[in-house]
């Protein structure tokens, strides 16, 4: 058994049946992160000790004939955003370096009840603001397919850790593409469910009309596998949302004959890698010679989708992180006489260089003069984005597009340009803005031996066929089966 | 130039947030470039759309008025720079 291979779905059947040691599977997993970590840099904190205790109890269980589901005694990674009661969560940032949470975010706890492994907090780009994870506090982490490249942003480290099998799928959050972007870039399904399908409570707050938890993994069924176990109504999250949640994994293999699949013309941009749209258009080829119907759309809005999100997304920031004052936890400033000292000096040694940019772009839009000018006009494009998808759903029932225009860059290549790193998101952005479901699944590797994501997105609620459509697709090539050298 | 180095000031100043000056040029020019790029929202003619503030039609749910202990003071004060009792200390804000 090759554990870097292993999918929850293998690893779930070998231990119901007794095949499969929770805690050899586990010390398999720390071994790894101990010889490759070093490079990768894909954990902010490995709990090493939990994680083999938790694993013994699980095993105990399943031993004793209490097997509990099939994350039971499966190890597991989670981005540095959800909390954990009595370990750090750092966000990726200065800010709170040293915060060590006095509770689980609600996405941490039903993880946790289904018996998964936690092997540790996944590095990322600070709070969430990147597409490079280069912003992180604690380093960047490398692409697991070239230790050049970046494994995209902001839920990096959960991407690379997936690809380099440090875990067996790991926990992101998405907020404008933070997780189908770096799945994409390092050759990973991630899925972003419809904004109000996963609480947030615990999740550490960037834009919150926007931000949605969601799983990386090493196939479409395991995505499937996560969201049963963290999908559904939350008290203590009021956007969680009181809808019947499925068996996610039950209809994947139904027949996606005479689907009708749409393929929206602006998400083809110009300047996009050859390498990309040959493999999407190949994609496309696939799916459509398994029966359903290609119907070329439009959503004439998409070229604003950026310029909307940048509005809307700082503005939600700069709110959401006033709360970082130095005060009641988070970074202190050692130099401050008095409290407007206090408050400058902390924020302003405590935050980073793209953190500041965005609480400084979402003040200056929400200030006295601008606020017509920017929220309220970001917030009618809003409107307009939305509309051009509920056009859509009148003729298709998911779209087919490429995750990101290009493959993993260079480490370095986009720091000195926030506009440049800001177009890396024009394709996964306008699913956020509208509230959908989408994923990205693998579709092939470019001339440079990198990975290539396919985007499908869903109507509202409807996660059930784009993990339909994205297995049918999976099963033809089995790009998700290819792994990186290490 | 859309955002001149005093605006980033103001700006600042509303955001608690402290910029050496060597640094200050350098990020008033990238906010400048990036109000120049969201100008594009511009070309669309708006005047007759609803804002969208939120995907979901909120509401504000009830529950029962009942005290649920979620976490102790203990805990709540477990992660302060600073602190006395059950109190966050800061730096003394009334004159003397």
């Amino acid at each position: 058994m090759d554990i870097n291979k292993i999918t929850i779905k293998e690893a779930s059947r070998l231990i119901k049946n007794k095949e499969l040691s929770p805690v050899e599977l586990t010390k398999a997993f720390i071994e790894r992160i101990e010889t490759f970590d070093k490079n990768l840099n894909t954990y902010i904190t490995v709990l090493a000790d939990s994680a083999i205790s938790t694993a013994e109890n699980a095993e105990k269980e399943i031993m004793n004939g209490n097997y509990s589901g099939p994350l039971h005694g499966v190890p597991i990674g989670l981005k540095d955003i959800f909390v954990m009661k009595d370990v750090a969560a750092t966000c990726g940032s200065r800010m709170l370096e040293n915060f060590v949470s006095p509770y689980d975010a609600t996405v941490t706890s039903r993880i946790k009840k289904a018996g998964a492994v936690i092997l540790g907090k996944n590095n990322m780009d600070e709070f969430a603001m990147g597409s490079s994870n280069e912003t992180s506090f604690f380093g960047p982490v490398k692409n697991p397919w070239n230790m050049g490249k970046v494994p995209g942003g902001s839920s990096g480290g959960s991407a690379s850790a997936t690809a380099a099998g440090l875990c067996t799928a790991s926990l992101g959050t998405d907020t404008g593409g933070s997780i189908r972007q770096p799945a994409a870039l390092c050759g990973v399904t991630g899925l972003k469910p419809t904004y109000g399908r996963v609480s947030r409570y615990g999740m550490i707050a960037f834009a919150s009309s926007l931000d949605q938890a969601g799983p990386l993994t090493k196939s479409v069924e395991d995505a499937a596998i996560i969201l049963n176990v963290i999908s559904g109504k939350d008290d203590y999250d009021s956007t969680s949302v009181d809808v019947e949640v499925p068996d996610f994994t039950k209809n994947l293999n139904g027949d996606i004959k005479g689907m009708k699949i749409g393929i929206p013309k602006e998400y083809f941009v110009e300047g996009m890698d050859k390498d990309v749209e040959n493999a999407v258009n190949k994609a496309i080829k696939d799916i459509e010679s398994l029966g359903a119907e290609i119907i070329e759309i439009s959503l004439p809005h998409t070229k604003y989708a950026i310029s909307t999100y940048y509005i809307i997304a700082p503005c939600e920031a700069s709110s959401n992180l006033a709360r970082y004052d130095g005060v009641r936890y988070g970074y202190r400033t050692p130099d401050a006489d008095n409290l407007r000292d206090l408050f400058f000096k902390s924020r302003s040694e405590g935050f980073g260089e793209e953190v500041k940019r965005r609480i400084m772009l979402g003040t200056y839009a929400l200030s006295s003069g601008y606020y017509d000018a920017y929220y309220l006009k970001s917030q009618k494009v809003r409107t307009l984005i939305r509309e051009d998808f509920k056009n859509a759903w009148e003729a298709v029932d998911v779209i087919v597009a490429p995750t990101t225009p290009e493959t993993a860059f260079n480490i370095d290549e986009k720091t000195d340009d926030p506009i440049k790193m800001y177009l890396s998101d024009v394709l996964t952005i306008p699913c956020n803005i509208a509230g959908i479901p989408g994923l990205s699944t693998p579709c092939g590797f470019s001339s440079e031996n990198l990975p290539i994501g396919l985007q499908i997105l869903g109507k509202a609620f409807d996660e059930e066929s784009i993990l339909r459509v994205a297995h049918a697709y999976e099963k033809i090539n089995n790009w998700n089966l290819k792994t990186p050298d290490l | 130039m859309k955002i001149s180095k005093q605006e980033v000031l103001n700006t600042a100043e509303l955001a608690r947030l402290d910029f050496k000056d060597s640094h200050l040029e350098k990020f008033t020019e990238q906010l400048g470039r990036i109000l120049e790029y969201i100008e594009n929202l511009n070309e669309l003619n708006t005047d007759d759309i609803e804002p969208t503030f939120h995907v979901l039609e909120l509401s504000t749910p009830l529950r029962e008025d009942k005290v649920l202990q979620l976490i102790t003071s203990e805990e709540a004060l477990q992660n302060a720079p600073e602190k006395v009792d059950d109190f966050f200390v800061v730096p003394k804000v009334i004159e003397d």
